[in-house]
């Protein structure tokens, strides 16, 4: 009798340490615990365990004072920064905003970096520590994304950091941040292990240790949940959808994500585009893209319903636009184009094109979900009215560096916004300048002067009403003339089993602070 | 002897070189890593600065002899990807690597060299038969497929063993293994199992037929004439001589198994040198292509001499120096 007790005992408290346990897999790997080593994804989750940030964005791509908090722009050239007080570093040491005017100085140092975060404080001339816990920065002109573009950077300490190198951080012998997490093992491209920061100034985490491991093969993934070997996965493949939603096993946590899946197409050349010919096969001397019937046309035959139900099980929004609804300058009541086969034969007939032409429409295969089945749909659709299309997918690597030197006539691909009007139109849209740094993505090369005069208007905006108003009449402006042909919005998805659940996040992160026990258990 | 290695060196040095400036070409052809690796929203200064920062502003021939000059001082590069040098990333995740490979070989002995044994000396039982076929089997399924059936069954369905990822590690030699814990060994039996089929079932067919041809030898019927035993006939006689055969190919497929376990390793999530090269490929990771692709030519010719060295041992007839 005893030793049955002694038993159930036994499973009680070894029931109670697995609650407290979180083990979560992700499908990307990170690459690096410094925080400013590599601007990715899955690095930026990594670093939001254990680091945080003057602005917090939270799940819905808010801002939300982190350690700062709260900030405002006093003069039109300087935004202040209230800091939280009482803040420690997992070693002990405060937070101060010298440790800001460091961390900001370190962002453009960190040798080797492929991808680095200078660009966000590049808009920054001049630093100034009012006090301890009051920072001001001076900005080249009005500055309105300054809070956005430092909910982008991660905090770290003066004392503790001075000369920390990146390979430091990898062993973990620096990643000692103001997270609610610190770090315990990293095991690069296996797992990273965490435990509870019981001194975070934030909501505590629910899990007093975390294993965060990286499984980049999908099915692997999924079958680690199924076994029960982990608790939460991300990156549900969607093949796998239908089944998981009637298993009582296991939960999903669903929201429509920033990222746009979008078509995009040769502005640049006004002759022959490389990959459109007449129905022959003989190159058409102009470009038919260059009019704006044809871009319609190609618009209203995609039929995006079907795409996003059938290619990508109901996981995906048709998107009449490049954001979501909910982010700062979403255009409102703007639906998305509805499927019109005949519209588009009549608009080609009146570009000239009765009989169509030939065109080949490339994008990868191995970068979103679906991506090369989404591709052979529009093939499909836009063959059904009159364009003959041939499909070439092609592995990622292969692929961008192709699509950045404008090679192709048509192609598709996707951007995962900031949740702001102004981040698609000056990355994709606005024309390629390295003066002014825009059109970083602009890979179909549109360019339309009027748009950018208007955008550099609204940078420079800092009153938001006002600033919202004129990034959604640019929006129209880029969206009326089809610059890119939007597809659709991606749904972000996780899957947890029975007794744990996730709050899912519009940036696609995966972070552990993001799942909770489930209530009622 | 000294004669034949120091050819067999010069020869492998020559490799070396080849392979490293396909491997920058063919890295070069494939597309821009800057592309991959750079946030999309990243602005010219940006990109240059990166460009920079990883060498790929000079004209390729200038970045292979900047490789070169480094290499020849030990230092195979950086990687673009992890900021630590190249040979220590790969060297990181050896062990598991090779833990998983000779998992997979001893396994692939342990149960192909009797089944191949049993089926050479009994050709006609039912049971020869259905090993054969079984082999044949072993042989076609896709590894992916029979990785994934395995985990489905033994991890999903029975919950017998973990489905991913390697197990608890404990320390020899300074570096972690997981064959040492019942934990790591739990973890370690299903990928080995899936990376061992194939080769189980190449040695059951080399036992079989070395058996089979090795059966009806002279020496053979006269050690049986002889009055020895069966057992000692089977196990010295006939034993000896097809090892040969069998050393060879399970040589050359330990290589292979190092090198390209790539399969199983990510459908096992396991933390190996063949998901580090499949990362890398994918985001063009040169530093550790090359290096990688260079450590794996230089093992194999390692392990070729060795195959070789061992024949002298096996069959006193080959001499290394009368034909090289």
């Amino acid at each position: 009798m005893r030793l049955v007790f002694a038993a159930f005992g036994l499973a009680l408290s070894f029931a109670s340490a697995q609650a407290q346990t979180l083990t979560m897999a992700v499908g990307a790997p990170v690459t690096s615990l410094d925080p400013h080593f590599h601007q990715l994804s899955p690095n930026n989750a990594a670093a939001g365990m254990i680091f945080s940030k003057l602005v917090e964005d939270d799940a819905e791509g808010v801002l939300r004072p982190g350690l700062a908090l709260s900030w405002s722009a006093v003069a039109p050239d300087t935004w202040e920064f209230r800091l939280r007080p009482g803040v420690r570093f997992h070693n002990g040491n405060a937070f101060t905003a010298d440790d800001v005017a460091f961390t900001f100085a370190r962002i453009p140092q960190v040798p080797n970096s492929p991808s680095s975060f200078a660009g966000f404080v590049r808009p920054i001339t001049r630093i100034e520590v009012v006090d301890p816990l009051t920072i001001r920065f001076i900005t080249n002109g009005p500055y309105p994304l300054l809070p956005m573009d430092l909910s982008n950077l991660y905090i770290l300490d003066r004392e503790t950091h001075a000369t920390a190198t990146t390979e430091q951080f990898n062993s973990g012998a620096m990643a000692i941040g103001t997270g609610p997490f610190r770090l315990v093992r990293h095991a690069n491209g296996d797992r990273i292990e965490m435990e509870r920061n019981d001194g975070f100034y934030g909501e505590a985490p629910a899990f007093a240790r975390v294993v965060y491991r990286m499984i980049t093969n999908d099915s692997a993934r999924m079958a680690a949940l199924l076994a029960g070997d982990v608790d939460v996965i991300d990156q549900v493949p969607t093949a796998d959808l239908a089944r998981l939603r009637s298993d009582a096993r296991v939960s999903l946590s669903e929201i429509m994500g920033l990222r746009i899946i979008f078509l995009g197409l040769d502005h640049g050349r006004t002759d022959a585009s490389p990959f459109i010919t007449d129905n022959e096969g003989r190159p058409i001397a102009r470009n038919p893209l260059k009019d704006l019937r044809v871009r319609r046309a190609l618009s209203m035959a995609i039929d995006r319903n079907a795409i996003t139900s059938r290619v990508m099980e109901g996981s995906a929004t048709p998107a009449g636009q490049y954001l979501p609804p909910g982010t700062f300058a979403h255009v409102p009541d703007l639906a998305a184009q509805a499927y019109d086969p005949e519209g588009a034969r009549r608009l080609l007939a009146e570009a000239g094109f009765p009989q169509g032409f030939r065109i080949t429409l490339h994008g990868p295969n191995d970068r979103y979900p679906n991506d090369s089945r989404i591709i052979q749909a529009i093939g499909q659709m836009w063959t059904r009215v009159g364009i003959r299309t041939t499909v070439e997918a092609q592995t990622w690597s292969t692929f961008i560096g192709r699509a950045a030197r404008a090679e192709f006539s048509s192609f598709l691909v996707g951007w995962g916004n900031n949740p702001d009007g102004s981040h698609p139109l000056r990355n994709l849209i606005a024309c390629p300048s390295p003066e002014r740094g825009w059109g970083n993505s602009n890979r179909g090369r549109y360019c339309n002067e009027a748009l950018d005069q208007g955008l550099m208007a609204a940078m420079r905006e800092l009153d938001d009403g006002a600033r919202a108003a004129q990034l959604i009449a640019l929006q129209r402006l880029a969206l009326d003339d089809l610059a890119i042909i939007p597809l659709h919005n991606q749904t972000n998805i996780w899957a947890s089993r029975r007794g744990f659940t996730v709050t899912p996040r519009v940036d696609e992160l995966s972070m552990a602070q993001s799942v909770r026990p489930a209530a009622g258990r | 002897m000294a004669l034949y290695l120091l050819r067999r060196l010069m020869q492998s040095g020559f490799v070396l070189v080849a392979m490293s400036l396909l491997v920058f070409l063919g890295v070069y052809a494939i597309g821009d890593p800057i592309e991959i690796l750079i946030s999309p929203d990243a602005d010219q200064i940006e990109k240059e600065r990166a460009i920079r920062a990883l060498g790929l502003d000079l004209p390729l021939w200038q970045q292979y002899l900047v490789f070169v000059g480094k290499a020849l001082q030990g230092d195979l590069g950086r990687s673009f990807v992890f900021n630590e040098p190249a040979i220590q990333l790969i060297l990181q995740r050896m062990p598991a690597t090779l833990e998983l490979a000779f998992g997979s070989m001893f396994l692939s002995i342990l149960i192909g060299l009797p089944l191949g044994l049993y089926a050479g000396l009994r050709p006609n039982r039912a049971l020869s038969k259905g090993i054969m076929a079984g082999s044949i089997l072993g042989f076609s399924l896709p590894t992916f497929w029979v990785g994934l059936m395995l985990i489905m069954i033994f991890a999903v369905q029975l919950g017998w063993l973990p489905s991913t990822g390697r197990g608890e590690t404990a320390l020899l030699f300074g570096i972690p293994w997981s064959f040492l814990t019942l934990d790591g060994l739990s973890h370690i039996l299903l990928p080995a199992i899936n990376l061992s089929l194939f080769k189980i079932s190449l040695v059951i067919r080399l036992t079989r037929a070395g058996v089979r041809e090795t059966m009806l030898m002279d020496y053979v019927k006269f050690a049986r004439a002889k009055g020895l035993s069966p057992f000692r006939v089977t196990f010295v006689h006939v034993f000896k001589n097809i090892m040969i055969p069998v050393v060879t190919v399970v040589g050359l497929e330990l290589g292979g198994t190092i090198a390209f376990s790539v399969v199983t390793e990510s459908v096992f999530a396991w933390p190996g040198m063949g998901k580090l090269i499949i990362d890398s490929i994918n985001v063009l990771d040169r530093p550790v292509i090359v290096a990688y692709l260079m450590m794996i030519v230089l093992m194999f010719i390692i392990i070729n001499l060795a195959v070789d060295i061992l024949y002298t041992v096996l069959d006193p007839r080959v001499r290394l120096e009368a034909k090289a």
